[in-house]
């Protein structure tokens, strides 16, 4: 049974993803194309809850694919063809570093399957454990309801943009076929077939970074490509030097080699954390991301945060008991707790919404990365916690810039000053989304705030700094968009809203997500994380939230949800609207409308109040390239020692 | 029991907290060399407050101004009721939330802009609240006050540092002169009445309530630094705090006003040296 899902939800997608492009574009099929892209979404989303409660149930992990050479054979042809593919593009782009790079990732893979210089493996190749069930769930259910979201925003991005050719029939395809690969990454164990999907997603990415053509997308996308390649380098050096010289081929069997005996392995496990972190955006590789912004939203919220990018951290999480107390350890922990710090200062910097999404994307995944340096069980679950509230909130907050920007024609953070009045729906959503990210008592929060215990506890005071002064830096960014979706305009009307209703269909089941995560988070610690914590350490890890604060923090969100609730009961006067109201102080006579004041001449003379940017401080312009630099050059550093010491 | 303590606190806070407010301006005033108004000029005032009708300018604002007094209670009653610290600094966080986000409701001017000031008046406080925090889970083993105040050393001893650092943002906290950017209680401010500026009558008068628990939750910080499990050390809590209060208010007319590049350096600088400093010590000591 486990087996048989498991097959489904790798080729099903792929199958769903034919039926998508062979059905072409138009008009006439746009309700077919509805049809199948939510009942695609529905049976993967199906089957990826009911092999949880498989596995969950079965308690131990579930090894299948032992005798897989002519899989092996198909792989590597796969992998040539991918290679095939990056030469194509950066000949026609005149772009040759990702061939080289493709090259030098793929050749050796090539080399050691076809050569069996490693010998035979006779491990089993793919794996299910409580760790690849709780990713398949965070890909299945944010992967469907982002699925379903793109068959309308995709229509509407093409009214919005003429000039673009539609090709949404290879968009949605695409999507499709990202959700395989990132099936088929979780689920195995063995580290050749996981840099097969590995380098899958990193193409998906890149393909749908370009999806307009436009010159700046296309600039973008070879970024993504060659640093998403030169992650693929590391972890294909990871493979050959474990195979070769350690003859461990899988992942299990890595966390049983012990490093006392064969010192080799730190090299495996830092040439991974580097392909990971690559994967995951951190400094010093952070511009793909950003600059990944251009594509699409769907391709934003489904690669860009929620799944592809966790790919990272999931690689991360699965090898921290190799990580805890060591120096590959340190690196992966000063690198992602210098990312959550500087990439959350440039996020104060920055007014377009989507790029603050970004900036805050990849402070979030710096927090992870320090959660999985650690390597204790307390931070992996902190850093566990962390990828399911992310997931769901930050998917929510792309799907909303999202359709506010269909609606609207623009992303930028000023230009959704009143949007509670304009597109209260909508803005209501994001408000959730938002308190999300950083608010007590959600979600987001709680896994800070488990993840700052583990790093006082294990010690890290660097790590507790760039936390404290990380965390106030996100509250500054959020709050001052949280303010400008609140700001209420006198006699501003509501706007019509065209979101389609199949957004909606996933706008609102994340929403509810965010909120049901807070009352159910200790349900969710209990069922999914701690499994994953057993199965990792082979410990019992005490709660890391106590019973009474767990009735506080319920207490606080019932207090929350209670306010609105009566402000509407006892008002009934619908908000902004009404002209009952006085006009707020305009430094001068409100005219009338609060964008205006009378001057001396008795003129009504324009004001209006920008949100604070502090570009010259913190702007991306001033402290990118330092940052960068910094981060690289500590990465480079350890990297040296961690190997040389190795060696 | 504790939740007892808890209720009281909700009570009683506002009476002290007012109290407190009435002593720093007389003071201010005899530093001044004024006459200044009499002790209980706080509670006049907020009476005459709530006498006022509310010229509201959106129907956020009030349940806005409600959730911000709601929160700093809950601030204070989980801090009485020996529940997590952390919580407790995260419902004042939330607290202030509100307050900012009903300034940002109004979409006018001084409004908007002070309210992006207190912003950066959390961001400059909220890195020391969290270590606060820290600094007494690091000297009892528990962010728990009920286990802070039951250590046979009161955390002072512990974690100087970090209570050197919680003057500095007490300044800020406290919206006191030189760190007064947002609002202030001096009438020279460009500012006007910062983010309170579109807030009126009886929604002025909660604004004010709130400030008056904040006071007085401010003071049971400081005075949690001092106490220990030996009763006589709640007495040293007290009058530790009354001069850490007498000192807010000396800083207050000693200063002029700095500008926010200023504020946040300092802040984050202290925060960074004392508290980071004595964080880096105790982990050290523990080590070896």
């Amino acid at each position: 049974m486990e087996f048989s899902i498991a097959i489904f939800l790798i080729f099903f997608p792929f199958v769903a993803a034919l039926v998508l492009y062979l059905l072409g574009n138009g008009e006439r099929v746009y309700k077919a194309r509805k049809v199948i892209v939510k009942g695609s979404a529905l049976l993967i989303m199906a089957a990826a809850i009911l092999m949880a409660v498989l596995i969950l149930g079965r308690g131990t992990p579930y090894p299948f694919a032992e005798h897989t050479k002519a899989v092996d054979v198909l792989m590597a042809c796969g992998e040539a063809f991918l290679m095939i593919l990056v030469f194509y593009y950066s000949i026609r782009y005149k772009k040759i570093y990702t061939a080289v790079l493709s090259a030098c990732g793929t050749l050796p893979i090539l080399w050691l399957t076809f050569s069996g210089a490693a010998g035979e493996s006779t491990a089993p190749h793919m794996q299910i454990d409580n760790l690849t069930v709780l990713m398949i769930l965070v890909v299945g259910i944010v992967g469907g309801l982002i699925a379903v979201y793109a068959v309308g925003y995709i229509k509407d991005y093409h009214n919005h943009h003429k000039n673009y050719k539609d090709r949404s029939n290879w968009f949605l395809a695409m999507l499709f076929v990202f959700l395989g690969a990132m099936f088929g990454l979780l689920l195995s164990d063995c580290m050749d077939w996981m840099y097969f999907f590995w380098e899958i997603t990193s193409v998906c990415s890149f393909l749908l970074i370009g999806y307009n053509y436009e010159k700046e997308s296309i600039k973008n996308s070879f970024t993504a490509l060659w640093m998403n390649l030169l992650g693929g380098v590391g972890f294909a050096a990871a493979i050959l030097y474990s195979e070769l010289s350690l003859h461990v081929f899988t992942l299990s069997e890595l966390l049983q080699v012990d490093r006392t005996v064969a010192p080799g392995v730190m090299i495996v496990v830092s040439l991974l954390a580097f392909a990971a972190m690559t994967k995951s955006a951190q400094m010093p590789f952070n511009l793909w991301l950003l600059g990944a912004m251009v594509a699409p939203t769907p391709t934003s919220a489904l690669l860009h945060s929620a799944t592809m990018v966790k790919a990272g951290v999931y690689l991360l999480i699965r090898i921290a008991p190799l990580l805890s107390r060591t120096t590959a350890g340190v690196m992966v922990t000063l690198i992602g707790g210098f990312t959550f710090f500087a990439a959350s200062l440039m996020a104060i910097a920055t007014s377009d919404g989507k790029r603050v999404l970004a900036h805050s994307t990849v402070s979030n995944l710096g927090l992870i990365v320090a959660c999985a340096g650690v390597g204790m069980p307390e931070s992996v679950w902190a850093g566990t916690m962390l990828i399911l509230f992310h997931a769901v909130s930050k998917s929510l907050m792309f799907l909303c810039v999202g359709a506010v920007e269909n609606v609207t024609g623009s992303r930028n953070i000023e230009d959704m000053h009143g949007l509670v009045v304009k597109l209260p729906r909508l803005a209501m959503v994001m408000i959730i989304g938002i308190c999300g990210m950083f608010l007590a008592p959600f979600g987001m929060l709680v896994a800070k705030w488990a993840a700052l215990r583990s790093y006082i506890d294990s010690a890290s005071v660097w790590l507790v700094l760039f936390l404290v002064f990380g965390a106030a830096s996100t509250t500054f960014y959020w709050a001052k968009w949280l303010g400008k979706l609140l700001a209420v305009i006198h006699g501003s009307q509501a706007t019509k809203d065209t979101t389609h209703t199949g957004e909606w269909e996933s706008i609102y089941p994340l929403a509810g997500l965010v909120v049901a995560m807070c009352f159910l988070f200790p349900l969710i610690s209990s069922g999914l994380i701690q499994p994953v914590l057993n199965q990792l350490f082979h410990e019992e890890v005490p709660p890391v939230i106590g019973q009474s604060d767990m009735i506080i923090m319920i207490l606080m969100f019932v207090l929350i949800a209670l306010l609105p609730i009566s402000a509407v009961l006892t008002s009934k006067k619908r908000v902004g609207l009404t002209d009952q109201n006085t006009r707020s102080y305009m430094s001068g006579v409100n005219s009338g409308d609060d964008r205006h004041f009378m001057n001396s001449y008795g003129d009504p003379q324009s004001v209006y109040m920008a949100n604070w940017y502090m570009t010259d401080l913190i702007g991306e312009l001033k402290i990118m390239k330092p940052c960068l630099l910094i981060s690289a050059g500590i990465l480079v550093t350890m990297m040296l020692i961690i190997i040389g010491g190795a060696i | 029991m504790l939740y007892v303590l808890g209720f009281i606190f909700v009570i009683l806070g506002p009476f002290l907290g007012g109290l407190l407010s009435g002593v720093d301006r007389v003071f201010s005033a005899r530093m001044q060399r004024r006459q200044g108004p009499p002790l209980l000029q706080p509670f006049a005032d907020y009476a005459k407050f709530m006498q006022k009708k509310a010229y509201i300018i959106n129907g956020l604002q009030t349940f806005l101004i409600t959730g911000h007094l709601i929160f700093v209670i809950l601030a204070g009653w989980i801090l009485y009721a020996g529940q997590d610290i952390l919580l407790s600094i995260f419902s004042l966080t939330l607290s202030e939330m509100f307050l900012c986000m009903a300034a940002f409701s109004a979409s006018a001017p001084y409004s908007n802009m002070s309210a992006q000031r207190e912003l950066l008046q959390m961001a400059c406080t909220e890195p020391m609240l969290l270590m606060i925090a820290i600094g007494f889970y690091l000297s009892s083993g528990s962010f728990m006050v009920t286990d802070i105040v039951a250590q046979k050393t009161p955390a002072i001893i512990h974690v100087p540092g970090f209570f050197l650092g919680f003057l500095v943002i007490l300044v800020v906290e406290l919206r006191k002169s030189p760190f007064d950017v947002s609002t202030s209680h001096h009438a020279h401010q460009e500012m006007v009445k910062g983010v309170t500026t579109d807030i009126t009558g009886s929604l002025m008068g909660i604004v004010e309530l709130s400030e008056w628990y904040e006071y007085f939750l401010m003071f049971s910080y400081v005075a949690l630094y001092f106490v220990s499990s030996n009763p006589l050390s709640l007495l040293v809590g007290i009058l530790m705090g009354c001069l850490v209060m007498f000192l807010m208010t000396l800083i207050d007319n000693t200063f002029p006003r700095v500008r926010w590049e200023r504020m946040l350096s300092v802040c984050w600088a202290t925060t960074l040296i004392f508290a980071g400093g004595n964080l880096l010590l105790l982990t050290l000591l523990k080590m070896f």
